[in-house]
């Protein structure tokens, strides 16, 4: 073994030593959605999504900084998926109850900034702040909420240091959404279809008014037929269902689209009567939810035509192809839209 | 009790409207399918799900002779449980859910007698229901194993919801799915009531009597376990129904088995179809089971408590 000479060791320790201030003061101060002001560094290549909201803006905005995925793409999501980015291994989850991702699981993959896009709670605000200090790792938190889309979207792309492509994402954020807007103000409430948002494979769970997987329903202008007062997802039992009498029926669930019509319970209801019961796109990311991110814009521009297909403008096959192009990074062709869309 | 819960929903049906439906009047379609295939197998299933529930626990506790015994001691429920929420992670189809449900929660009870008689514990009551907590609880591992492997998205809610216990699903295939098992885990309890009510007195004395009460007290557990399955596969985890009712019936008959039994299966239909009719009328949202028979249970089950322990034979 060579030992390292006195002269090289007091050089290295100098080095260190000048490197210190240089690192104290390399990055930025950012204020995030908690109101805490975190140091991030400049640029920062390898960073950690702590939900998976925020793994879909991150493979959005930086696919190339992404260590890792919240939980893995379902096989069905690869094709759809940078092939860098699609083999990235599942870390785990940081937020919410039950974490799965051991702090120091996280730590040997060596991140250098956590970032969570979602709910801005009291509890992930506290959350952030004890992971940030256990960690010793910055931890950012950006506000997800649908109406906060396009600022989310610079916040992010200004803490990962891409902000020409967060102008670019928020842009066309605010585009869809101002477009959304010029349709609905030609569509009077009456003309607005009440909607049921149907999951599991017998259709009877549901997310109520308020929670967060329902929320793009209102946005897009429908009624959410479940007015009740919970924010979460809640079950309901079919003559409920029927009693509510939904014009349309929104389902992310593949088994339930197929069987309906078939399924006595469901009969006499007017979006099955009518064949108005659509089975959302799920790859790579959901359209309605799964997770609630800003993949719910190609949901955005989905059910404006499916809620109002006599309105809506715009090519939606043309729509949707731009939007991967631009956000997952791979403009899907003619026979990828059919499967993703149906016909 | 089933007349109110057909007559109760949150689809408006008039009683006039209810009993034409029933007589063969299919003018209203919408009023015939809310009827026909979705309240009345509902309140069919409960009544069902609510006997198999109590008359298991009935059997459970005259044959272990403990008040504190419940359907799911020897680990049927959450074997049953176990099998079910892997049947949802692993997408099968509702009946196959429900089978494979069924199926481990059978097995489950199987592995424990097994484990039993490895240990040459057959004649005794304690080294079973001791494998039944063994074994239950790894079927409760197996059930927080599975929750964590789920999709946190569509799967996770789906078994939560499944381990809360609800009729929100059933239909009329379910209720033809589960009548045998019921039906046959009944018959042979309700045609040996008397012997059974025998095993009360402790095994001595049964064997005294002629009774083989080793042998009895298999049969009673395989019909119980059968019954509880059945209900536990298509209703979900439901507790404190097997538990509390045999209890109330008791305060009816007395401990006699033979008149315990089917006060216990009469009362815990009736108690479960009001629980259900609640859980699908109090609010929008169906509120689960597991949670209303709790909420009811627990303090009547304390009030029990407080009355004093009754006699337990005669």
């Amino acid at each position: 073994m060579i030992l390292p000479s006195r002269r090289g060791f007091a050089a290295a320790l100098l080095a260190l030593v000048a490197a210190l201030p240089a690192l104290a003061f390399e990055g930025r101060t950012v204020t995030d959605a908690t109101g805490r002001e975190v140091q991030v560094p400049d640029d920062p290549a390898r960073v950690f999504a702590a939900g998976p909201p925020a793994a879909t803006l991150l493979y959005a905005l930086k696919p190339q900084a992404m260590i890792g995925w919240v939980s893995a793409p379902k096989p069905e999501a690869l094709p759809w998926l940078r092939p860098e980015a699609a083999g990235l291994p599942e870390l785990g989850r940081l937020t919410g109850r039950g974490d799965t991702l051991n702090l120091e699981v996280l730590l040997s993959t060596g991140p250098d900034l956590i970032v969570d896009y979602g709910t801005v709670s009291g509890t992930y605000v506290d959350l952030a702040g004890r992971i940030q200090q256990q960690a010793g790792l910055p931890y950012v938190l950006i506000d997800g909420s649908f109406a906060h889309m396009p600022q989310g979207i610079r916040q992010m792309a200004e803490v990962l240091d891409v902000a020409e492509r967060g102008e670019a994402l928020a842009a066309y954020a605010e585009n869809t959404l101002a477009r959304l807007d010029a349709l609905l103000a030609g569509i009077p409430d009456a003309d607005r279809p009440s909607v049921y948002l149907a999951r599991g494979p017998e259709g009877l769970e549901t997310p109520a008014r308020g929670s967060i997987n329902a929320e793009i329903i209102e946005r897009v202008g429908g009624r959410n037929v479940v007015e009740a007062g919970t924010d979460g997802l809640a079950t309901v039992s079919p003559e409920q269902v029927q009693a509510w009498a939904p014009e349309v029926i929104i389902t992310i669930d593949r088994q339930f689209a197929a069987n309906v019509g078939a399924m006595p319970e469901w009969q006499g209801i007017p979006a099955v009567e009518n064949g108005r019961v659509y089975l959302a796109p799920s790859a790579p990311f959901g359209f309605i939810d799964a997770p609630p991110s800003v993949n719910r814009l190609a949901g955005l521009i989905w059910l404006s035509h499916k809620l109002y297909p006599q309105a809506a403008t715009g090519d939606l096959r043309a729509d949707v192809a731009e939007f991967y192009e631009l956000f997952y990074g791979l403009r899907p062709d003619d026979a990828a839209l059919t499967a993703l869309l149906g016909d | 009790m089933l007349v109110a819960g057909a007559a109760i929903g949150p689809y408006a049906l008039p009683l006039g409207k209810i009993l034409t439906v029933l007589a063969g009047d299919r003018s209203d379609p919408q009023a015939a399918t809310v009827l026909l295939n979705i309240r009345l197998p509902r309140v069919l299933a409960a009544a069902l799900v609510g006997a198999a529930l109590a008359a298991a626990g009935a059997a459970y506790q005259t044959t272990f002779r403990n008040p504190l015994v419940s359907p799911d001691i020897l680990g049927v429920s959450a074997g049953a449980g176990f099998g079910a929420v892997l049947g949802i992670l692993m997408g099968l189809p509702v009946l196959g859910i429900q089978a494979l449900g069924f199926a481990t929660g059978l097995l489950t009870v199987a592995l424990v007698l097994g484990l039993t008689l490895a240990l040459r514990g057959t004649g005794q009551v304690l080294v079973m229901v001791l494998c039944g907590i063994a074994i239950g609880a790894l079927a409760g591992a197996g059930i927080s194993l599975v929750k964590l492997l789920a999709d946190p998205e569509q799967q996770l809610p789906a078994i939560t919801f499944w381990l809360m216990g609800s009729l929100a699903g059933v239909k009329r295939a379910d209720l033809v799915a589960t009548l045998p098992a019921l039906l046959i885990g009944i018959a042979p309890l309700l045609l040996l009531r008397w012997r059974i009510g025998l095993l009360a007195m402790g095994d001595d004395e049964a064997r005294a009597m002629g009774i083989d009460a080793t042998r009895l007290r298999l049969l009673v557990i395989a019909c119980a376990t059968l019954m509880t399955a059945a209900a536990v596969s298509m209703a979900g985890v439901i507790g404190w129904v097997g538990l509390m009712v045999p209890h109330m019936a008791r305060l009816v008959t007395g401990p006699r088995f033979d008149r315990l039994l089917p006060a216990a299966a009469l009362i815990g239909a009736g108690f479960m179809v009001l629980v259900d009719t609640a859980a699908r009328t109090i609010a929008l949202m169906e509120v689960p089971l597991g949670i209303l028979t709790a909420v009811l249970g627990a303090p009547v089950f304390v009030w029990l408590l407080a009355r004093g322990a009754r006699p337990w034979s005669e």
